[in-house]
């Protein structure tokens, strides 16, 4: 990336940590194709799973995790195993749709907010502040019964609610750029608007904005999870996670433990892998972190 | 850069509060009143069958449904002004009583869980903060991390099963044994229902707190000024309690009490797991069942608590930084 070659302190300062400890840019490359093969075998898991787990069994019901059934079976004598498979994969399409629109809403406000002037800069923090004077689950409430309750509400509260953070985050990159040496002294060289966007803020704010898109799965998975778990967006028929906990609830006091316990770990381990993932990306984009 | 009057800083907060509450409001009622969900089908519910069309229109007459959503806005804002937030279809009372009740519960499981939260997480983020990269550092960033991806409700439930129905030290749902007035319920029942509830939505806020002290910690032990400690002969222990306790203590403090949305959150979610009848089951039922005042009041409401805690966090800095002092330099 060009920007090492723009500050005369990072050569240097990379040189001694590497001599130290070593570049850290393989491991997390290896981690995070790791990472993302796990994804794309759960993706594949939910997909080709057939349903016959799902179908009610009364013969089955209420069996404690065995080698046979891995997570047990609910009071239905559903298979647990494959109905947290599928819920996984739903509350994770659910959470990419959430990354990616929500992703999309925060660029487009951030770049807006730095460059088209202190008015439209007010209108846009003034919708920042605005969607984050209320709490988080609170705003999400409200959304998803604008939207009329069921699965579709929580979809799009999810969806259309985590971006005020990264626009925060992508207006102060550009604006710092816009006052940047080499972006002043680009304009004096006659560049234009475009080029200096391409060449030297494009490379600045897109490992942002990367980090950004996937440290905000975990938290739309995790509202996702929430909010499905409150009871809006309750279809039985489509199991997900915060759907199972939810019906697990009363059957918890009686002693069936894994119904609670055994989705909400695959829930847990999935949201931490995100976190891992997005802490790798950064490693390898940023080089200010990369060789530390 | 003048230094700001306390009298300016009361105005600019009112004003602020007055702009957010204003906007908060429009975006609520348009949002509210965007949804298909009809408030008289969730008025009536099952006595459907039972009402005429005639009685029908007579509440929508009398709930003024058959005017503009603009001017049901103004009507609705009218009143709230003079302080009436409207009534509640699903407690049938005033929604002002609801959350004033209500909040009082809650009250008592947030203040437990920040009070809990808070020294919890700066005792373990200094201690984790005097020596990087310690086996006692390196654990506790692990189990921080660990923390900060685990939703609350599912460790509420995991409390749950290991110490209500496992062990059955705790009961399992509630605020007070059941069939007792509330009148009549001591202060330690209170406290025994209370435990489970408050340790679960304060794992939440120990994760944040924890790591964000142990950086501020780890900036304070390689400063100039523990450097310059360290020179002059002073352990690390010394330099961490005598020098950079002081330093970090603020913008802990300070988090804490930027936190109280997600403390809302939090409390809405952890309250539904343990059916502690708080303000959060309240917001869960308005938004179940379409009680659209209830629904109204309790953003309001919600949105003053989260500025409250932000200007907290604004006062406390002026007050404690000799360097801020209300320049009014704290806004992003």
């Amino acid at each position: 990336m060009n920007t090492q070659e723009m500050n005369p302190a990072q050569p240097f300062f990379n040189l001694s940590a590497r001599w130290q400890s070593g570049d850290k840019r393989q491991p997390a490359c290896l981690s995070a194709g790791c990472i993302a093969l796990f994804f794309l075998l759960l993706f594949a898991a939910g997909y080709f799973m057939n349903d016959t787990g799902l179908a009610v069994d009364f013969l089955n019901k209420k069996i404690a995790p065995s080698l046979h059934y891995p997570f047990g079976t609910d009071w239905l004598g559903r298979d647990m195993l494959v109905r947290t498979v599928k819920g996984l994969c739903r509350s994770l399409g659910i959470g990419l749709l959430a990354a990616f629109c929500s992703s999309i809403i925060s660029i487009a406000l951030g770049i807006m907010a730095a460059t088209l002037g202190r008015k439209v800069d007010l209108v846009v923090s003034t919708l920042v502040n605005l969607v984050m004077a209320t709490p988080h689950l609170v705003l999400l409430i409200l959304i998803s019964f604008a939207c009329g309750g069921g699965a579709t509400g929580v979809i799009i509260a999810v969806t259309v609610s985590h971006w005020p953070n990264l626009t925060r985050i992508i207006r102060a990159e550009i604006l710092q750029l816009r006052e940047s040496d080499f972006v002043l002294l680009s304009q004096r060289f006659g560049k234009t608007p475009v080029w200096i966007a391409r060449h030297h803020m494009l490379p600045h704010v897109l490992p942002q904005f990367v980090i950004g898109l996937i440290l905000m799965f975990p938290h739309a998975i995790l509202h996702e999870a929430g909010l499905t778990f409150l009871g809006f967006g309750l279809a039985p028929h489509q199991p997900s996670i915060g759907i199972l906990l939810a019906e697990s609830m009363r059957h918890l006091s009686t002693g069936y433990w894994w119904l609670a316990i055994l989705p909400g770990i695959s829930l847990v381990f999935t949201v931490k892998l995100f976190d891992i993932l997005g802490n790798n990306f950064r490693t390898i984009l940023e080089p200010r972190t990369s060789q530390e | 850069m003048g230094t700001q009057s306390p009298l300016q800083f009361g105005i600019q907060t009112v004003t602020k509060l007055t702009i957010t509450l204003i906007l908060v409001s429009v975006l609520t009622f348009s949002l509210v009143s965007l949804s298909p969900i009809s408030p008289i089908n969730a008025y009536i519910g099952q006595s459907r069958l039972q009402i005429s069309a005639e009685q029908q229109e007579m509440i929508i007459a009398r709930w003024g449904l058959d005017r503009q959503p603009i001017e049901r806005f103004f009507i609705w804002g009218g009143h709230v002004l003079q302080g009436d937030l409207g009534r509640s279809m699903i407690f049938d009372e005033a929604v002002s009583t609801v959350i004033a009740k209500r909040f009082l519960a809650s009250l008592w499981l947030m203040a437990v869980a920040w009070t809990l939260s808070g020294i919890l997480g700066f005792l373990l983020g200094v201690l984790a903060g005097i020596r990087q990269n310690s086996l006692f550092d390196r654990s506790i960033r692990i189990y921080a991390y660990t923390l900060a991806s685990i939703p609350a409700f599912w460790m509420g439930l995991v409390l749950m099963v290991f110490f209500s129905v496992y062990l059955g030290w705790t009961p399992i749902s509630g605020a007070s044994p059941g069939g007792i007035a509330m009148a009549d319920v001591t202060f330690w029942q209170r406290l025994h229902h209370l435990i489970l509830p408050a340790a679960t939505l304060s794992i939440l806020g120990v994760a944040q707190i924890t790591l964000h002290t142990r950086e501020k910690m780890i900036d304070a032990m390689n400063s100039d000024y523990a450097v310059f400690a360290f020179a002059q002969g002073e352990t690390r222990a010394g330099v961490a309690f005598h020098h950079a306790l002081r330093n970090i203590a603020l913008p802990a403090i300070t988090l804490q009490f930027a936190s109280l949305g997600e403390l809302f959150g939090g409390s809405v979610l952890t309250e539904q797991v343990f059916a502690y009848p708080g303000l959060g089951q309240a917001t869960v039922e308005a938004g179940l069942k379409g009680d659209v005042p209830l629904l109204l009041g309790i953003t309001l409401f919600s949105a003053i608590f989260v500025f409250a805690g932000n200007t907290m966090a604004d006062l406390l800095y002026g007050i404690f930084d000799p360097r801020i002092r209300l320049q009014g330099g704290t806004d992003q």
